[in-house]
């Protein structure tokens, strides 16, 4: 499954121009807690989430995230975009719950990462 | 590890070396050797902005001297979560990682509060962060828990209205 895949699936915004979607996305994880986020140190993953701060673009510093879903149709502020950008990190926001976007990956083949 | 501190307040300590590395955390306080590189940098106390950027740093810098990736992602998960330790509960603080050719060694101290209970501090779920923290998407109560499941060795020393000193050992 790619980053185009998930944007069609979950009917997702991509957030900024030029975001590498043809990225394979071996798996995924979900938190609003970034300590939980901060599990995955094993393997390059998506995040879906519903924080929307700086915080969250520093974490693909720390572990290796593929991109980012933000859900409940929230949207980072410009400066939390221009920081992903300069890290090559796609961005994308959909109008599904956390729940909702989860299940729909999960159904269409969309394993856990190892934690 | 810093016996001045341990002397001068009633501080607690909490000590965690992984099994099979007992051996080669004495042998390396033991040499007390010089550092190939230090970086030092200050932590602003509830500044978000900067917290996270010498872990980040530090994850650059030994990347390109070759350390393994899953090595680096635990060393920046450690580093990263102590860091956010010092900005979100403490008056402020510094983060010295001091880099030798097997290890990385980092110390983070503050300038209070301090901890009283760091058994329960360790516990995961427990957390003392206010709202402003929450917000951000921390105080999980998992911080301390998360740097001692990517370290080799922990070393916390601590006690109410006292800095607070965690060290930091990871192996490459």
């Amino acid at each position: 499954m790619t980053l185009r895949d998930i944007v069609e699936l979950l009917e997702a915004e991509v957030l900024y121009e030029g975001a590498d979607l043809n990225r394979e996305v071996p798996c995924a994880f979900a938190s609003d807690l970034i300590s939980d986020i901060l599990m995955c140190t094993k393997e390059p993953t998506l995040l879906l989430t519903g924080l929307t701060n700086n915080q969250v673009i520093r974490l693909a510093d720390m572990i290796d995230l593929i991109g980012i879903v933000f859900v409940r149709g929230k949207k980072p502020m410009q400066d939390v975009i221009d920081m992903a950008k300069e890290r090559g990190l796609p961005l994308v926001a959909t109008n599904m719950t956390l729940y909702r976007s989860s299940g729909i990956l999960y159904n269409a083949g969309l394993r856990s990462c190892r934690i | 590890m810093q016996d001045s501190a341990v002397a001068e307040f009633e501080m607690s300590e909490y000590w965690y070396i992984k099994p099979d590395f007992e051996e080669k955390v004495q042998d390396f306080f033991a040499q007390k050797r010089e550092p190939e590189v230090v970086l030092e940098l200050d932590i602003p106390g509830k500044d978000f902005n900067i917290a996270g950027k010498g872990s980040s740093e530090l994850k650059n810098l030994l990347k390109r001297l070759g350390v393994d990736s899953e090595i680096l992602r635990r060393i920046a998960v450690a580093g990263y979560e102590a860091e956010i330790n010092v900005a979100a509960h403490s008056q402020g603080g510094k983060m010295i990682s001091n880099v030798f050719d097997n290890l990385i060694y980092m110390q983070f101290m503050d300038n209070g509060p301090g901890i009283s209970n760091i058994q329960q501090a360790m516990t995961p779920g427990f957390s003392t962060a206010d709202d402003l923290v929450r917000e951000l998407g921390f105080g999980a109560g998992l911080g301390l828990p998360n740097i001692q499941k990517n370290s080799d060795a922990l070393h916390i020393t601590s006690a109410l209205n006292s800095p607070t000193l965690v060290e930091i050992i990871i192996f490459f």
